[in-house]
């Protein structure tokens, strides 16, 4: 296993408020060389999942709960100058804004030789040759002059290029992709998505692929958690969650899918919408949306069992149509 | 090179705009035997030095006079004492210059980290207390801060002498008391900026990579938050140029600004417009400096490389 959750509660501190969770117990696990992807509505703790994992949560959030262990090593028995190092050297995230993501008045060389460095230890010529091989390994073409300029003078895929390359240095075991295509134009998000599944094939990484878009889960990912409101509502494999979803919200998401279904005529929706996470309902916190919720539902919060946390999950049925999931792109 | 011709010439229109304007407003504003001569001198005397000094023609040919000495380098001579009016002046510019240096260093080794520290521990009491020094700072004004010094430094603790510019103890606090306003400033621009630049995305892609805080800070934060700082930094040299005006006058400095404030009062007529000539000049120079730093700092604002690739 390169990645490990368990049971992580992320918290965060209001002056004069009380404390939110934005996630609540969440687990995952991620082999190396796999795609998992982590979707859900805007909102729902993916993001607030991927810093906690990356060590980047913002000052008055803290992982409150649970365990983390990165490539074998339980990230809570080390120091925080520690997890850091491990962290630097293990893994590695990509976000959504390439370009604010960038350095202005730096180079994009610079930028990733200082990423070489400090996950390396190389000394800064070796570096910078480093920094111009990583660039032209991501698809840069000419990246020894490329590396010379700034993210002003790139286009938005171009520097997604480049902060892929700025990831990947010193070869990482996880790369963390939070919305690392939401913002390009489809060509491109084809483009980088398959740059970063063949760095994933070459480089041995595990690849935590955070998404709102369903069709890009079914494409490339190996398994699927479902967020919702905080917590992993339900986990499988791409195969049997898009051929055999349970949770009512899993399958809500994929009957609003341009034809994932089939034959529905107009696209379906879910009623309702997403709690604020400072207002959660008592029980399941699907359940003031859901159609199979009873009273247990408002009550009580669903344990997660074998990957699934509902009270009334569907029913497990053999997939009417095998493989279906190329058809979603 | 089409970019520095560009600024010669805009800077050469400044500069012939301020002389003209410098030109009539003085002359506008009396009569200067009225004031250099005694009270009691006759009418034929005040007339044979308005001869003399060339009032007596009419403004424009004055002016036109002025304007063609000054293109042979002759900017007249002192109504005073009869000397070269830049002569004057040049022999006080280098004290002048060593306290605007001398001040404008204290306020850039004071500002910039009291303001990366503010913005660092930002709403803490660190905070707190150097935005506290900086808006006293800033509101104290230079003659009340100079007279303060003088009083504690050398009237009652008597380890500094209160004017003069002998040694370099009589630096200390005339560059102090200019300097303290500008770090003021700095601080507050620096810690702003920096908060801004802090909370940038990029910010976080160097956290990513595991950049500890110094480094985050020192080169991934700090060039960034340099740009706004080194821009009020050229509005900051011309009010510099001020303020050694009042402080010239407080430590009897000898330098520009105590010339100046004497000339204004005796109507020295060549050695104001000398004067204003010079921190003209030096604006003007400052401001291109500022320029020019504002492009290597900034590459989006570089010249030539302003082409958006693919």
């Amino acid at each position: 296993m390169v990645l490990s959750v368990n049971d992580v509660t992320v918290t965060i501190d209001r002056p004069r408020r009380t404390a939110v969770h934005p996630v609540r117990g969440v687990s995952l696990s991620l082999k190396a060389g796999e795609t998992l992807a982590l979707v859900g509505e805007s909102g729902c703790g993916k993001s607030m999942t991927c810093l906690a994992l990356a060590g980047l949560l913002p000052n008055r959030a803290a992982i409150a709960s649970g365990t983390l262990v990165l490539d074998g090593t339980d990230l809570g028995t080390l120091s925080p100058r520690d997890a850091r190092d491990l962290r630097r050297r293990k893994m590695a995230s990509v976000f959504q804004d390439a370009t604010g993501g960038l350095n202005p008045v730096r180079s994009i060389g610079w930028q990733v030789a200082q990423a070489v460095r400090m996950r390396g230890g190389a000394t800064r010529h070796a570096a910078q040759q480093e920094a111009v091989r990583l660039l032209g390994r991501v698809g840069l073409p000419d990246p020894e002059r490329r590396a010379r300029e700034f993210p002003h003078q790139f286009s938005g895929g171009m520097n997604q290029r480049a902060m892929i390359a700025l990831a990947i240095a010193g070869n990482p075991k996880l790369l963390i992709a939070d919305e690392a295509t939401t913002a390009l134009d489809v060509t491109l998000q084809a483009q980088i998505l398959e740059l970063i599944a063949d760095l994933r094939r070459a480089l041995g990484m595990g690849v935590l692929f955070v998404t709102h878009d369903l069709g890009l889960v079914a494409q490339h990912a190996d398994s699927v958690a479902v967020m919702y409101a905080g917590r992993i509502v339900e986990r499988a494999s791409t195969d049997s969650l898009f051929a055999n979803p349970r949770h009512p919200y899993t399958q809500g998401l994929l009957a609003a899918l341009p034809d994932a279904m089939g034959a529905s005529a107009r696209l379906a929706s879910i009623d309702g919408t997403v709690p604020p996470i400072d207002a959660l309902p008592a029980g399941c916190a699907f359940a003031p949306r859901c159609v199979r919720a009873s009273a247990i539902c408002t009550s009580t919060v669903p344990d997660t069992v074998r990957g699934l946390a509902c009270h009334h999950p569907g029913p497990r049925v053999r997939p009417a149509v095998p493989a279906m999931q190329k058809e979603y792109s | 090179m089409r970019w520095f011709a560009i600024k010669s010439l805009r800077a050469f229109v400044t500069l012939w705009l301020v002389v003209t304007f410098v030109f009539f407003v003085l002359r506008l504003s009396g009569d200067p035997t009225m004031i250099l001569l005694p009270d009691d001198t006759d009418a034929a005397t005040r007339s044979f030095y308005r001869a003399l000094w060339g009032l007596d023609r009419p403004i424009w040919d004055q002016y036109l006079r002025y304007v063609a000495g000054l293109m042979q380098g002759d900017f007249g001579i002192s109504f005073r004492n009869n000397m070269d009016a830049f002569q004057l002046v040049r022999d006080r510019v280098p004290k002048t210059a060593l306290l605007g240096w001398t001040a404008l260093s204290i306020a850039l080794v004071l500002g910039i980290p009291l303001g990366i520290l503010a913005a660092l521990y930002r709403d803490s009491w660190i905070d707190r207390v150097v935005m506290g020094l900086a808006v006293f700072g800033f509101s104290m004004p230079n003659f009340f801060l100079g007279i303060l010094l003088i009083l504690i430094f050398s009237l009652q603790l008597r380890w500094l002498p209160s004017s003069g510019s002998d040694t370099w103890w009589h630096l200390i606090m005339p560059a102090f008391t200019l300097g303290t306003g500008f770090a003021a400033q700095i601080a507050r621009y620096t810690r702003s900026s920096m908060i801004d630049v802090l909370a940038k995305p990029y910010m976080r892609t160097a956290r990513s990579t595991g950049a500890g805080p110094a480094r985050r800070v020192i080169s991934h934060a700090l060039p960034n938050a340099a740009v706004p700082v080194v821009t009020i930094l050229g509005f900051q040299i011309g009010q510099l140029l001020g303020w050694a005006v009042v402080t010239e006058t407080v430590f009897a400095w000898p330098g520009i600004g105590r010339l100046l404030t004497t000339a204004v009062a005796t109507r020295d007529l060549a050695v104001v417009q000398c004067i204003m000539i010079l921190l003209a000049i030096t604006m003007i120079a400052a401001n291109m400096f500022v320029d020019f730093l504002y492009g290597w700092l900034d590459p989006r604002v570089r010249v030539g490389a302003g082409a958006r690739t693919a």
